[in-house]
């Protein structure tokens, strides 16, 4: 499968070695090449300097024949943005996005995006595990 | 009309000026404390210190009763999240949004919001509308008078060239005041002076008159 991820922190940074080790076709994008750094240096996939709420960038990251499409820069409204871009425009098959804010979250939702919140699952994990280990 | 303003920038502020001069009732969403203490103290307590796409804030702002929303923050990403919420959540009738990249214009309009402005498109436009079509050139504008000074570039080309003023129908109410061309020294023209191709004209007109000028001094 083809995967574009926008955003290389440290769940980009994970997600795409992952994948890259399952034998998948991985771009990683992000603004800071810096960031390339959380790459292990056994990732064979492409590291591409680029803004992913830029369609100029989608494109070279070849955005118009992936398969999947992941957004999980630290800004909402970035990740939000280009989710609605490639679904939208470029009319990829699969496309994820992370979103903090669980208002937002709940608002794409409805709106046909698939989202994740992490601020809800950690929390119901966190409350989950405290609670567990109390007895 | 209640008009909220998401970003408290020059282009927010500006706008909320004018618009408070028309008679609306607008607030400012601004993140930033110090750009929201200043807008109080100068416009009044209109601007509420937050972030534009949280529904909280935008809750709090009386976004449910709003009739419109525009988005002028710098990031093109905020506008659309703003205006989408806005829409989606508040039913907001009229959003509008600011656009930096004009590559998401479509996107935009895809998506729902009613109205973009793009500013890089607008100075493009006027851009292409002054210089290489339009030979005259807006120079000043006397006041009270209705009369404006106008400059106007004779090209190489203009079937006049060659031609003394006198041969030319300059329109009534118009005056060359000066000839600027390669040759000379600028000069102040008489009926006698031949226009010279690359040479600037500097005239005073009505504006009614002013395309019956170029057209007499160009010939087309």
């Amino acid at each position: 499968m083809k995967v574009i991820i926008m955003g290389c922190g440290r769940v980009g940074a994970q997600l795409a070695t992952l994948l890259d080790d399952e034998g998948h076709s991985v771009t990683i994008l992000d603004i800071d090449a810096y960031s390339f750094r959380r790459l292990p240096n056994t990732f064979r996939g492409t590291a591409l300097l680029g803004n992913g709420i830029d369609q100029e960038a989608l494109k070279k990251a070849g955005i118009e024949d992936t398969d999947a499409f992941i957004a999980v820069t630290r800004g909402d409204n970035r990740n939000i943005m280009a989710c609605q871009i490639a679904k939208h425009i470029f009319n990829v098959p699969r496309v994820l996005c992370r979103i903090y804010d669980p208002v937002r979250q709940e608002m794409y939702e409805s709106l046909g995006l698939e989202t994740i919140s992490p601020t809800t699952i950690i929390a119901a994990i966190l409350k989950e595990k405290l609670l567990k280990e109390k007895k | 009309m209640y008009i909220i303003v998401v970003g408290g920038g020059r282009v927010g502020y500006y706008l909320t000026k004018a618009l408070l001069e028309e008679g609306h009732e607008v607030l400012i969403i601004e993140k930033d404390k110090v750009i929201c203490d200043n807008i109080n103290e100068e416009l009044g307590s209109i601007c509420l210190r937050g972030d534009g796409c949280e529904a909280t804030v935008l809750a709090e702002a009386g976004t449910e009763r709003a009739d419109m929303l525009v988005a002028v923050t710098g990031n093109d990403q905020d506008n659309l999240v703003s205006c989408q919420i806005a829409k989606h959540k508040f039913n907001v009738k009229l959003t509008i949004s600011r656009i930096r990249n004009p590559k998401n214009e479509i996107l935009f309009k895809k998506l729902g919001i009613d109205v973009t402005i793009n500013s890089t498109n607008a100075i493009l436009e006027a851009i292409t509308e002054l210089v290489p079509t339009h030979t005259l050139t807006h120079l000043h504008t006397v006041r009270d008078k209705g009369l404006n000074i106008v400059e106007i570039k004779i090209p190489d080309e203009a079937i006049t060239t060659g031609k003394k003023i006198k041969e030319l129908s300059i329109p009534y109410g118009c005056t060359l005041i000066l000839v600027i061309s390669k040759k000379h020294s600028p000069q102040i023209p008489s009926p006698e002076t031949v226009i010279e191709g690359d040479a600037q004209i500097i005239a005073i007109t009505p504006p009614e008159a002013e395309e019956a000028l170029r057209t007499a001094l160009l010939g087309s």
